[in-house]
Protein backbone atom coordinates (compact mmCIF):
# COMPACT_ATOMS: atom_id res chain seq x y z
CA UNK A 1 0.00 0.00 0.00
CA UNK A 2 1.33 3.43 -0.90
CA UNK A 3 1.48 5.31 1.42
CA UNK A 4 0.61 8.96 -0.99
CA UNK A 5 -2.31 7.54 -1.46
CA UNK A 6 -3.44 6.47 1.46
CA UNK A 7 -5.77 7.90 3.97
CA UNK A 8 -3.51 7.46 6.21
CA UNK A 9 -1.20 9.97 5.27
CA UNK A 10 -4.07 12.31 6.15
CA UNK A 11 -3.99 11.17 9.68
CA UNK A 12 -0.49 10.75 9.77
CA UNK A 13 -0.30 15.10 8.86
CA UNK A 14 -3.31 15.79 11.18
CA UNK A 15 -1.19 14.29 13.88
CA UNK A 16 1.94 16.36 13.21
CA UNK A 17 -0.71 19.56 13.06
CA UNK A 18 -2.24 18.56 16.48
CA UNK A 19 1.43 17.83 18.05
CA UNK A 20 2.47 21.35 16.90
CA UNK A 21 -0.38 22.91 18.39
CA UNK A 22 0.21 21.10 21.50
CA UNK A 23 3.80 22.59 21.51
CA UNK A 24 2.90 26.00 21.26
CA UNK A 25 0.37 26.02 23.91
CA UNK A 26 2.80 24.16 26.12
CA UNK A 27 5.85 24.88 25.65
CA UNK A 28 8.71 22.30 26.77
CA UNK A 29 9.63 24.45 30.27
CA UNK A 30 12.87 23.01 31.31
CA UNK A 31 12.60 25.06 34.31
CA UNK A 32 9.82 23.75 37.14
CA UNK A 33 6.64 25.46 36.13
CA UNK A 34 4.68 27.19 38.65
CA UNK A 35 2.22 28.69 36.54
CA UNK A 36 -0.73 29.15 38.20
CA UNK A 37 1.38 28.35 41.98
CA UNK A 38 2.83 31.55 43.04
CA UNK A 39 0.60 34.99 43.06
CA UNK A 40 1.89 37.41 40.16
CA UNK A 41 4.48 39.98 40.79
CA UNK A 42 3.54 42.99 43.00
CA UNK A 43 5.34 44.66 44.98
CA UNK A 44 6.65 48.43 46.55
CA UNK A 45 10.33 49.06 46.79
CA UNK A 46 13.08 51.50 46.48
CA UNK A 47 15.61 50.76 43.38
CA UNK A 48 19.47 50.71 43.54
CA UNK A 49 19.35 54.43 42.14
CA UNK A 50 16.65 55.51 45.25
CA UNK A 51 13.94 55.47 43.21
CA UNK A 52 10.58 54.54 44.59
CA UNK A 53 9.48 51.31 42.08
CA UNK A 54 6.48 48.61 41.78
CA UNK A 55 5.86 45.61 39.62
CA UNK A 56 4.28 47.89 37.09
CA UNK A 57 7.08 49.60 36.30
CA UNK A 58 8.57 46.23 35.24
CA UNK A 59 5.67 44.92 32.78
CA UNK A 60 6.57 44.43 29.37
CA UNK A 61 9.70 42.86 31.18
CA UNK A 62 10.55 39.07 31.78
CA UNK A 63 11.23 39.42 35.39
CA UNK A 64 13.75 37.22 37.43
CA UNK A 65 13.25 37.60 40.85
CA UNK A 66 16.14 36.69 43.48
CA UNK A 67 16.76 36.89 47.31
CA UNK A 68 20.09 38.07 48.15
CA UNK A 69 22.40 40.21 50.22
CA UNK A 70 25.87 42.01 49.43
CA UNK A 71 27.69 40.42 52.66
CA UNK A 72 27.10 37.11 50.62
CA UNK A 73 30.62 36.62 48.61
CA UNK A 74 30.15 33.14 47.51
CA UNK A 75 26.39 32.01 46.39
CA UNK A 76 24.78 34.96 45.59
CA UNK A 77 27.47 36.29 43.03
CA UNK A 78 27.66 32.73 41.30
CA UNK A 79 23.83 32.90 40.94
CA UNK A 80 24.24 36.56 39.16
CA UNK A 81 27.17 35.22 37.29
CA UNK A 82 24.81 32.60 36.13
CA UNK A 83 22.31 34.78 34.89
CA UNK A 84 25.45 37.69 33.46
CA UNK A 85 26.18 34.74 31.39
CA UNK A 86 22.82 34.23 30.56
CA UNK A 87 21.97 37.62 29.22
CA UNK A 88 25.14 37.73 27.35
CA UNK A 89 23.95 34.63 25.22
CA UNK A 90 20.69 36.09 24.93
CA UNK A 91 22.12 38.70 22.73
CA UNK A 92 19.74 41.70 22.15
CA UNK A 93 16.87 40.10 23.20
CA UNK A 94 18.03 40.28 27.00
CA UNK A 95 17.46 43.76 27.01
CA UNK A 96 13.62 43.33 27.88
CA UNK A 97 14.95 41.02 30.86
CA UNK A 98 14.93 42.14 34.33
CA UNK A 99 17.35 40.34 37.55
CA UNK A 100 15.42 42.07 40.27
CA UNK A 101 17.88 41.48 43.28
CA UNK A 102 15.64 42.04 46.42
CA UNK A 103 18.25 42.59 49.76
CA UNK A 104 17.57 40.56 52.51
CA UNK A 105 19.88 42.56 54.68
CA UNK A 106 18.51 46.18 54.39
CA UNK A 107 20.41 47.05 57.20
CA UNK A 108 24.03 47.04 55.72
CA UNK A 109 22.75 47.07 52.06
CA UNK A 110 21.95 51.08 51.60
CA UNK A 111 21.28 51.69 48.11
CA UNK A 112 24.69 52.98 47.42
CA UNK A 113 26.39 49.82 48.04
CA UNK A 114 23.45 47.74 46.21
CA UNK A 115 24.12 49.97 43.45
CA UNK A 116 28.10 49.47 42.92
CA UNK A 117 27.25 45.73 43.71
CA UNK A 118 24.50 44.47 40.90
CA UNK A 119 26.02 46.89 38.37
CA UNK A 120 29.38 45.15 38.95
CA UNK A 121 27.64 41.97 37.49
CA UNK A 122 25.19 43.39 34.51
CA UNK A 123 23.49 46.07 33.45
CA UNK A 124 20.33 44.33 33.51
CA UNK A 125 20.20 43.91 37.25
CA UNK A 126 18.52 45.82 39.33
CA UNK A 127 18.62 46.29 43.27
CA UNK A 128 15.49 46.63 45.30
CA UNK A 129 15.35 47.17 49.14
CA UNK A 130 12.91 48.41 50.92
CA UNK A 131 11.34 48.64 54.60
CA UNK A 132 11.93 45.23 56.95
CA UNK A 133 8.10 44.87 56.35
CA UNK A 134 8.29 45.22 52.56
CA UNK A 135 10.83 43.35 52.22
CA UNK A 136 9.25 40.21 54.78
CA UNK A 137 5.62 40.76 52.51
CA UNK A 138 7.35 40.43 49.23
CA UNK A 139 9.37 36.81 50.65
CA UNK A 140 6.19 35.36 52.00
CA UNK A 141 3.81 36.41 49.00
CA UNK A 142 6.73 33.55 47.12
CA UNK A 143 7.48 31.61 50.07
CA UNK A 144 10.69 32.79 50.20
CA UNK A 145 13.12 32.34 53.63
CA UNK A 146 15.77 34.31 54.96
CA UNK A 147 16.97 34.70 59.00
CA UNK A 148 20.24 36.76 60.00
CA UNK A 149 22.95 34.68 61.94
CA UNK A 150 24.44 35.86 65.17
CA UNK A 151 27.39 37.14 64.23
CA UNK A 152 30.62 34.99 63.52
CA UNK A 153 33.34 37.30 64.52
CA UNK A 154 34.55 40.08 66.55
CA UNK A 155 34.35 42.52 64.15
CA UNK A 156 30.37 41.69 64.47
CA UNK A 157 29.73 40.40 61.01
CA UNK A 158 26.95 38.07 60.23
CA UNK A 159 25.38 35.86 57.63
CA UNK A 160 22.09 35.57 56.54
CA UNK A 161 20.45 32.61 55.40
CA UNK A 162 17.95 32.80 52.49
CA UNK A 163 16.33 30.74 49.79
CA UNK A 164 18.04 30.38 46.74
CA UNK A 165 15.24 30.15 44.20
CA UNK A 166 14.94 32.13 40.99
CA UNK A 167 11.54 33.20 40.40
CA UNK A 168 10.42 33.89 36.54
CA UNK A 169 7.73 36.10 35.65
CA UNK A 170 6.81 37.28 32.18
CA UNK A 171 5.93 40.67 30.99
CA UNK A 172 2.48 40.10 32.23
CA UNK A 173 3.70 39.58 35.91
CA UNK A 174 2.25 36.20 35.87
CA UNK A 175 5.07 33.79 37.89
CA UNK A 176 6.12 30.86 35.35
CA UNK A 177 8.84 29.30 36.12
CA UNK A 178 11.19 28.19 38.64
CA UNK A 179 15.18 28.22 38.63
CA UNK A 180 17.51 27.31 41.21
CA UNK A 181 21.27 27.48 41.73
CA UNK A 182 21.87 24.10 40.67
CA UNK A 183 19.80 25.00 37.08
CA UNK A 184 22.28 24.69 34.15
CA UNK A 185 23.12 28.10 32.51
CA UNK A 186 21.19 26.06 29.32
CA UNK A 187 17.86 25.54 31.08
CA UNK A 188 17.63 29.22 32.01
CA UNK A 189 18.83 30.45 28.21
CA UNK A 190 15.62 27.72 26.37
CA UNK A 191 12.82 28.87 29.07
CA UNK A 192 13.92 32.97 28.70
CA UNK A 193 14.37 32.69 25.11
CA UNK A 194 10.77 31.35 25.33
CA UNK A 195 9.46 33.73 27.49
CA UNK A 196 10.85 36.42 25.81
CA UNK A 197 9.44 35.44 22.35
CA UNK A 198 12.60 34.76 20.42
CA UNK A 199 11.76 31.07 20.22
CA UNK A 200 9.32 28.52 20.61
CA UNK B 1 81.68 21.66 82.91
CA UNK B 2 78.46 23.30 83.71
CA UNK B 3 80.04 25.73 80.92
CA UNK B 4 79.83 22.98 78.49
CA UNK B 5 76.47 21.55 79.88
CA UNK B 6 75.08 25.26 79.38
CA UNK B 7 76.63 25.53 75.81
CA UNK B 8 75.27 22.60 74.34
CA UNK B 9 71.97 23.39 75.74
CA UNK B 10 72.43 26.53 74.47
CA UNK B 11 73.26 24.92 71.09
CA UNK B 12 70.19 22.69 71.02
CA UNK B 13 67.66 25.28 71.88
CA UNK B 14 68.77 27.18 69.12
CA UNK B 15 68.80 24.48 66.69
CA UNK B 16 65.55 23.54 67.51
CA UNK B 17 64.18 27.22 67.25
CA UNK B 18 65.94 27.50 63.79
CA UNK B 19 64.09 23.95 62.78
CA UNK B 20 60.97 25.33 64.06
CA UNK B 21 60.91 28.41 62.26
CA UNK B 22 61.98 27.06 59.37
CA UNK B 23 59.47 24.47 58.91
CA UNK B 24 57.02 27.66 59.49
CA UNK B 25 58.28 29.36 56.47
CA UNK B 26 58.62 26.46 54.28
CA UNK B 27 56.23 24.90 52.18
CA UNK B 28 54.80 21.49 52.72
CA UNK B 29 56.75 19.94 49.71
CA UNK B 30 53.87 17.31 48.98
CA UNK B 31 51.07 20.65 48.56
CA UNK B 32 50.79 22.52 45.87
CA UNK B 33 48.11 24.96 44.44
CA UNK B 34 46.14 25.42 41.14
CA UNK B 35 44.05 28.39 39.95
CA UNK B 36 43.81 30.39 42.86
CA UNK B 37 41.71 33.40 42.36
CA UNK B 38 39.63 36.03 44.09
CA UNK B 39 36.37 37.34 42.94
CA UNK B 40 36.24 40.98 43.52
CA UNK B 41 33.36 42.73 45.16
CA UNK B 42 32.67 46.52 45.41
CA UNK B 43 32.24 48.90 48.41
CA UNK B 44 35.10 47.03 49.80
CA UNK B 45 32.47 44.37 50.62
CA UNK B 46 33.88 40.65 51.96
CA UNK B 47 35.29 38.72 49.15
CA UNK B 48 35.46 34.70 48.36
CA UNK B 49 38.50 33.15 47.38
CA UNK B 50 38.80 29.79 45.74
CA UNK B 51 41.58 27.91 44.43
CA UNK B 52 42.62 24.13 43.77
CA UNK B 53 44.93 22.17 46.62
CA UNK B 54 46.45 19.19 45.12
CA UNK B 55 48.72 16.58 47.48
CA UNK B 56 51.27 15.04 45.86
CA UNK B 57 52.31 13.50 49.16
CA UNK B 58 51.78 9.76 50.88
CA UNK B 59 50.10 11.24 54.09
CA UNK B 60 46.77 13.68 53.99
CA UNK B 61 47.54 17.23 54.44
CA UNK B 62 45.08 18.89 57.28
CA UNK B 63 44.06 23.27 56.03
CA UNK B 64 43.74 24.35 59.15
CA UNK B 65 43.22 27.98 57.98
CA UNK B 66 44.87 30.89 56.28
CA UNK B 67 46.47 34.82 56.58
CA UNK B 68 46.93 37.34 54.05
CA UNK B 69 48.52 41.20 54.93
CA UNK B 70 45.70 42.47 52.43
CA UNK B 71 42.78 41.44 54.90
CA UNK B 72 42.03 41.93 58.32
CA UNK B 73 40.25 38.55 58.11
CA UNK B 74 40.98 35.32 56.07
CA UNK B 75 38.39 32.39 57.21
CA UNK B 76 37.64 29.04 55.98
CA UNK B 77 33.89 28.71 54.81
CA UNK B 78 31.10 26.40 53.01
CA UNK B 79 27.95 27.11 51.71
CA UNK B 80 25.57 24.62 51.64
CA UNK B 81 22.16 24.18 50.39
CA UNK B 82 19.46 22.49 52.03
CA UNK B 83 15.85 22.59 51.67
CA UNK B 84 16.50 25.22 48.96
CA UNK B 85 17.99 27.65 51.51
CA UNK B 86 21.57 28.95 51.24
CA UNK B 87 23.68 29.08 54.45
CA UNK B 88 26.95 29.77 55.17
CA UNK B 89 29.17 27.65 58.05
CA UNK B 90 32.41 28.31 59.19
CA UNK B 91 35.00 25.01 58.59
CA UNK B 92 37.75 24.39 60.88
CA UNK B 93 39.55 22.14 59.12
CA UNK B 94 39.57 20.70 55.42
CA UNK B 95 41.60 17.48 54.94
CA UNK B 96 43.55 16.80 51.69
CA UNK B 97 43.27 13.33 51.09
CA UNK B 98 47.06 11.66 49.98
CA UNK B 99 47.64 12.02 46.23
CA UNK B 100 44.40 13.91 46.11
CA UNK B 101 43.30 17.29 45.63
CA UNK B 102 40.01 19.44 47.18
CA UNK B 103 38.48 22.57 45.50
CA UNK B 104 37.38 25.50 46.66
CA UNK B 105 35.05 26.71 44.70
CA UNK B 106 32.03 28.88 43.98
CA UNK B 107 28.80 27.29 46.00
CA UNK B 108 31.27 25.24 48.37
CA UNK B 109 34.59 25.81 50.14
CA UNK B 110 36.18 29.17 49.75
CA UNK B 111 38.29 31.63 52.02
CA UNK B 112 35.92 34.34 53.06
CA UNK B 113 37.91 37.48 53.28
CA UNK B 114 37.24 40.66 54.77
CA UNK B 115 38.20 43.85 55.95
CA UNK B 116 40.69 44.75 53.07
CA UNK B 117 43.36 46.51 54.57
CA UNK B 118 43.81 48.87 51.30
CA UNK B 119 41.72 48.82 48.36
CA UNK B 120 42.34 45.46 46.18
CA UNK B 121 41.06 45.87 42.51
CA UNK B 122 40.67 43.28 39.54
CA UNK B 123 44.10 42.80 38.25
CA UNK B 124 45.92 42.46 41.53
CA UNK B 125 47.74 39.61 43.36
CA UNK B 126 46.72 38.82 46.74
CA UNK B 127 49.95 37.09 48.24
CA UNK B 128 47.81 34.38 50.83
CA UNK B 129 49.52 32.02 53.11
CA UNK B 130 47.98 28.95 53.96
CA UNK B 131 48.04 27.39 56.87
CA UNK B 132 48.81 23.19 57.57
CA UNK B 133 48.45 21.14 60.92
CA UNK B 134 51.93 20.28 60.40
CA UNK B 135 52.88 24.00 61.02
CA UNK B 136 53.93 24.35 57.64
CA UNK B 137 53.06 27.46 55.71
CA UNK B 138 52.15 28.13 52.06
CA UNK B 139 52.69 30.66 50.27
CA UNK B 140 50.38 31.43 47.19
CA UNK B 141 49.48 34.42 45.13
CA UNK B 142 45.26 34.64 44.24
CA UNK B 143 44.79 36.48 41.15
CA UNK B 144 41.83 38.96 41.65
CA UNK B 145 39.12 38.57 38.68
CA UNK B 146 36.33 41.26 38.39
CA UNK B 147 32.75 40.18 40.19
CA UNK B 148 31.01 38.72 36.79
CA UNK B 149 33.64 36.57 35.87
CA UNK B 150 32.77 32.86 35.75
CA UNK B 151 36.71 31.75 37.28
CA UNK B 152 40.27 31.79 35.60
Amino acid sequence: MSLRRSPFRWLLAAAALLLLAACAAHPQWQLDDVQGHLPDLKFSMTNDLGQPVTAADYRGKVVLLYFGYTHCPDVCPLTLVHLHTVLQKMGKAADDVRVLFVTVDPARDTVPVLHQYVTAFDPRVVGLTGTQDAIAQLAKRYRAFYKPETPNDKAGDYDVTHSSAIYVFDREGHARLLATPGSSNDEILHDLDILVGKSS
Amino acid sequence: MTFTLHKMLRAAICASLLAASSAAMTATPSVHVEHAWIRWLPANLPAAGYATIVNDGDGVQRLTGASSADYGSVMLHRSRLAQGDSTMEMVDHLDIPAHGSVKLAPGGYHLMLSHATHPVKPGDKVPMRLHFADGSVLQVDFSVLPANAAGP
